[in-house]
């Protein structure tokens, strides 16, 4: 509740964040690159030659209507499609660098630098401390003092502490639906990640705690990169330092706009963002 | 008109028929109940057999029957557990593999026990030198308790929803402790009523073990001798020994008591399970 | 990270092993039979072996014949028995029932298909026997084999079918009560047809059950080798052939009977294929 109030202010200017910072600072350097990015499941495209820089320490919102490959691309990014069945990817992306496509690296490393949310709240059944303990014993970070104070740490950066700390050790399921996404936000931070994929974390959420995690998220922004997934395109709007749209054509996604917040939703490069923008908001 | 007679003359060949199911039930079970009832006690129970069974006990054949199955369960579990993982989780990585795995232990569920037993006779009794011993049919009955276990073990792990994988994968966790610290825990509810279910498969079998486990009765002093379990008990002294059908009952009555038990537990076990995954 | 990685490496080497092991499982038991019977097979021929008519393993004659048709005959009976009152009890469980009677009958159907089988025998030793006795001496014989596996498949067949019927999806039944259909007509133009192919997949699964029951067989058919020329004629089935002489079979003869195990084991193989090909996802038995 008290986030949600503190909120309140910028939702009514109804600015980008990347405006209200001015003047700018410079350019941040790229974290995660894609190009060419292709993705089929079997012989269907799900998305085609994708190529989309994403900056350090910037919230990258992707958006565009269902089906276009979202998910699937977010998926890419931390090389979750290798547990999906049929599925291809070709093309490029690197993360500083690294190229993750089709390369034999350390999976578990790589996740480790790149956390994922989930639409649905997903923590494991287990009790709230448990949740957060797992992934920390699962990377060797074992020590007693050290595993508790990167939970109270963690659980205070997404504004559970205060709600949890006396019942860490009742099962997650018990919490309420924006309380388990923070938790499952607070379970991807608590491995120190460098890139944060978020796909629609606030979809499944009331609006309240819809409005609390949105908070949390951009917070996190700077110290963390950040991917969104949103269809709430005021949400976009909100928090997004760049926009990017999918677009299916001729059955596969492929991106149609990449542009800065202000510029995609005030001065669209191509009729079809201009068309979204619009339509969304009629 | 004519339509309607016809759903009237099926509703009433319906009832006949449950009716007829419920008489035989009543009919069979009051025949085996109602003979054995009066012969079970204490003595019965702990008393080693006497004059080939016509009179004393079964306590030996209980022990023996409780060696067969858990020589049965041993193997069969971590196989069976072993393997339903590997189907389920493991299975996008050869599927043809996986499809032909799966469609022959649909074959193997219904290959006749007496086939089982043959092959338990030429596999352990001869080849491995086993002979007739309550080795040989345990294992007998775990090459057919087999494919009940990895299909029990499967639909555990297929309840675990996908999320809970995705999340575990998303946070760098190893397929080893995803499954050891998620999908198991998920999984062992089902796995406990398989194993149920799996037992009282096991307990009732008699065909496949007439020629791996042997007919001797005697108290076994290792899982080498040879032993009877209750169900070739009540084949012997009905066929082989005139004037044992009083202790054939008796014995019958308690194999059935123990079934019984068996399907409740299984049931009651599934309940809880379904009650407390839809509370979470 | 990397003993990690050793693990998770080892396990998936530790489960696929027992998985192949269970795969194989089946092929070791065809190969032992195999292996078993081949002495036989090589002297006397399949052909031979099948249609003789003469079980004398002593002297070295070894026609299965006479049980071929025991089996048969017992088989064929028992699944005209057992079909039409399974599947009427079924569809009592899924349409006629009131719920509690429905409920009811089906545990004592899952009751029923958990008894041992040597339950069964003996029930039919002691209690059918001597009623079949008093209109023919000695009374075992293939009509009481024909009514003890009859009562063996029975739940088989009704629970089988009920899981067919119950995965007819209810928007089915319902749209045909919209329609203004009776319930005949519903059950004959729509949810029949739509359930056709599980029932079939029932009656197949029991086939197989039915073939290879031996304890029932074995204790209430006679077991006389003689092909049955009337219901109430004692008979010996396969399966009752190879129990009764598995313990004292040497060389040759021993040899039938696994010749014997090998046939059964084939005929259920087609069966239980023939069943996955026609059932839409694989078969829950
Ligand atoms: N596991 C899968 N197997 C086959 N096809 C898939 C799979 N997952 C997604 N697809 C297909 O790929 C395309 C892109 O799916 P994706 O989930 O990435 O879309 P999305 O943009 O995230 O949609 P939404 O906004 O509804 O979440 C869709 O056409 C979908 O049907
Ligand atoms: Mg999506």
């Amino acid at each position: 509740m008290r986030n949600a109030k503190q909120r309140m202010p910028e939702t009514l200017a109804l600015q980008s964040n990347a405006e209200r910072r001015r003047p700018p600072r410079i350019l941040p350097r790229i974290h995660v690159e894609t190009r060419k990015l292709t993705l089929r499941y079997g012989p269907h495209v799900a998305f085609r030659d994708i190529t989309l820089p994403i900056r350090q320490g910037e919230i990258t919102a992707i958006v565009g209507p269902s089906g276009c490959g979202k998910s699937s691309f977010l998926a890419c990014l931390n090389r979750l499609t290798d547990l999906f069945t049929d599925c291809h990817v070709t093309g490029s992306a690197t993360l500083v660098g690294e190229e993750l496509v089709g390369t034999e690296i350390d999976l578990t490393s790589l996740r480790r630098r790149v956390g994922m949310i989930f639409q649905k709240p997903n923590p494991f059944p287990l009790t709230i401390r448990r949740n957060l303990e797992l992934p920390l014993r699962e990377h060797a970070v074992s020590d007693r003092h050290e595993v508790q104070s990167r939970m109270e740490e963690v659980l205070r950066a997404v504004g559970l502490w205060d709600e949890v700390h006396a019942r860490l050790d009742t099962p997650a399921l018990r919490l309420s639906g924006g309380q388990q996404q923070r938790l499952c936000i607070a379970r991807a931070l608590v491995l120190r990640p460098e890139v944060l994929l978020l796909d629609e974390p606030c979809s499944a959420l009331d609006p309240i705690s819809s409005g609390v995690v949105e908070d949390l998220i951009h917070r996190l922004r700077e110290t963390y990169t950040l991917v969104i997934v949103t269809h709430n395109l005021a949400q976009a709007r909100r928090i997004a330092d760049h926009v990017a749209l999918f677009w299916v054509k001729d059955g596969a996604g492929h991106l149609a706009e990449h542009s800065r917040c202000r510029d995609f939703f005030e001065s669209p490069k191509c009729e079809l963002t201009a068309a979204y923008v619009r339509g969304a908001r009629g | 008109m004519r339509e309607s007679r016809t759903d009237r003359l099926l509703e009433l060949a319906c009832w006949c028929s449950a009716f007829m199911v419920l008489a035989i039930a009543g009919w069979i079970l009051f025949d085996v109940m109602g003979h054995g009832f009066r012969r079970v006690d204490l003595n019965f129970l702990l008393g080693s057999p006497i004059d080939a069974g016509r009179q004393g006990g079964i306590a030996p054949i209980l022990v023996s029957t409780v060696l067969i199955l858990g020589v049965c369960m041993t193997v069969a579990v971590p196989i069976g557990v072993g393997a339903a993982v590997a189907l389920s989780e493991y299975g996008s990585e050869g599927r043809r593999a996986t499809r032909l795995i799966r469609a022959s232990l649909d074959v193997l569920a219904g290959i006749p026990s007496i086939v089982f037993g043959l092959f338990g006779n030429a596999l352990f009794c001869r080849a491995l030198g086993m002979g007739f011993s309550i080795a040989s049919g345990g294992l007998t009955l775990a090459c057919m308790a087999l494919p009940l276990v990895i299909r029990s073990t499967e639909e555990g792990l297929r309840s675990v929803p996908v999320e809970y994988r995705h999340a575990a994968a998303a946070l760098g966790m190893s397929r080893t402790s995803t499954l050891v610290h998620l999908l198991l825990p998920a999984a062992t509810p089902g796995l406990l009523v398989g194993l149920v279910l799996g037992i009282g498969r096991a307990l009732a079998e008699t065909a496949a073990l007439l020629f791996t486990s042997g007919y001797v009765s005697r108290w076994p002093t290792s899982i080498f001798d040879s032993g009877r379990t209750l169900s070739v008990h009540i084949y012997d002294l009905s066929m082989n020994v005139p004037g044992g059908d009083g202790n054939s009952h008796a014995s019958a009555l308690v194999l059935v008591a123990l079934l019984i038990g068996i399907n409740l537990t299984a049931s009651l076990m599934a309940n809880v399970w379904l009650r407390r995954r839809i509370r979470t | 990270m990397n003993r990690n990685r050793k693990t998770d490496q080892l396990l998936g080497v530790l489960v696929k092993g027992c998985a192949i092991l269970a795969g194989t499982l089946l092929l070791l038991v065809i190969l032992y039979l195999v292996h078993e019977s081949l002495p036989l097979l090589r002297t006397t021929g399949a052909g031979r072996l099948l249609t003789d008519s003469a079980w004398r393993p002593t002297s070295g004659q070894f026609g299965l014949w006479p049980m071929i048709a025991g089996t048969l005959t017992v088989t064929a009976g028992a699944l005209l028995l057992a079909t039409p009152i399974g599947l009427l009890s079924a569809l009592f469980c899924r349409c006629y029932a009131p719920r509690p009677l429905g409920k009811l009958l089906r545990r004592i159907l899952e009751l029923l298909a958990g008894l041992p089988s040597v339950v069964y025998g003996f029930w039919g030793l002691v209690v059918l026997v001597p009623l079949i006795a008093r209109i023919r001496p000695p009374g075992a014989s293939v009509l009481a084999g024909i009514l003890v596996v009859a009562i063996m498949v029975l739940p088989t067949i009704a629970l089988l079918v009920d899981a067919a019927l119950e995965s007819v999806p209810a928007d089915y039944s319902r749209g045909a009560a919209a329609l203004g259909m009776t319930r005949w007509g519903a059950l004959r133009g729509v949810i029949l047809p739509a359930a056709s192919s599980g029932i079939f997949t029932a009656v197949l699964l029991a086939t197989a059950r039915a073939l290879g029951e031996t304890m029932a067989a074995l204790m209430v058919c006679g077991n006389v080798v003689r092909t049955p020329e009337s219901l109430l004629d004692p008979v010996r089935t396969l399966t009752a052939n190879i129990a009764l002489e598995m313990a004292y079979a040497m060389d040759l003869h021993r040899s039938s009977l696994f010749a014997t195990g090998l046939l059964l084991a084939l005929i259920v193989t087609g069966l239980v294929a023939l069943a996955e090909v026609l059932s839409p996802e694989g078969i829950d038995a």
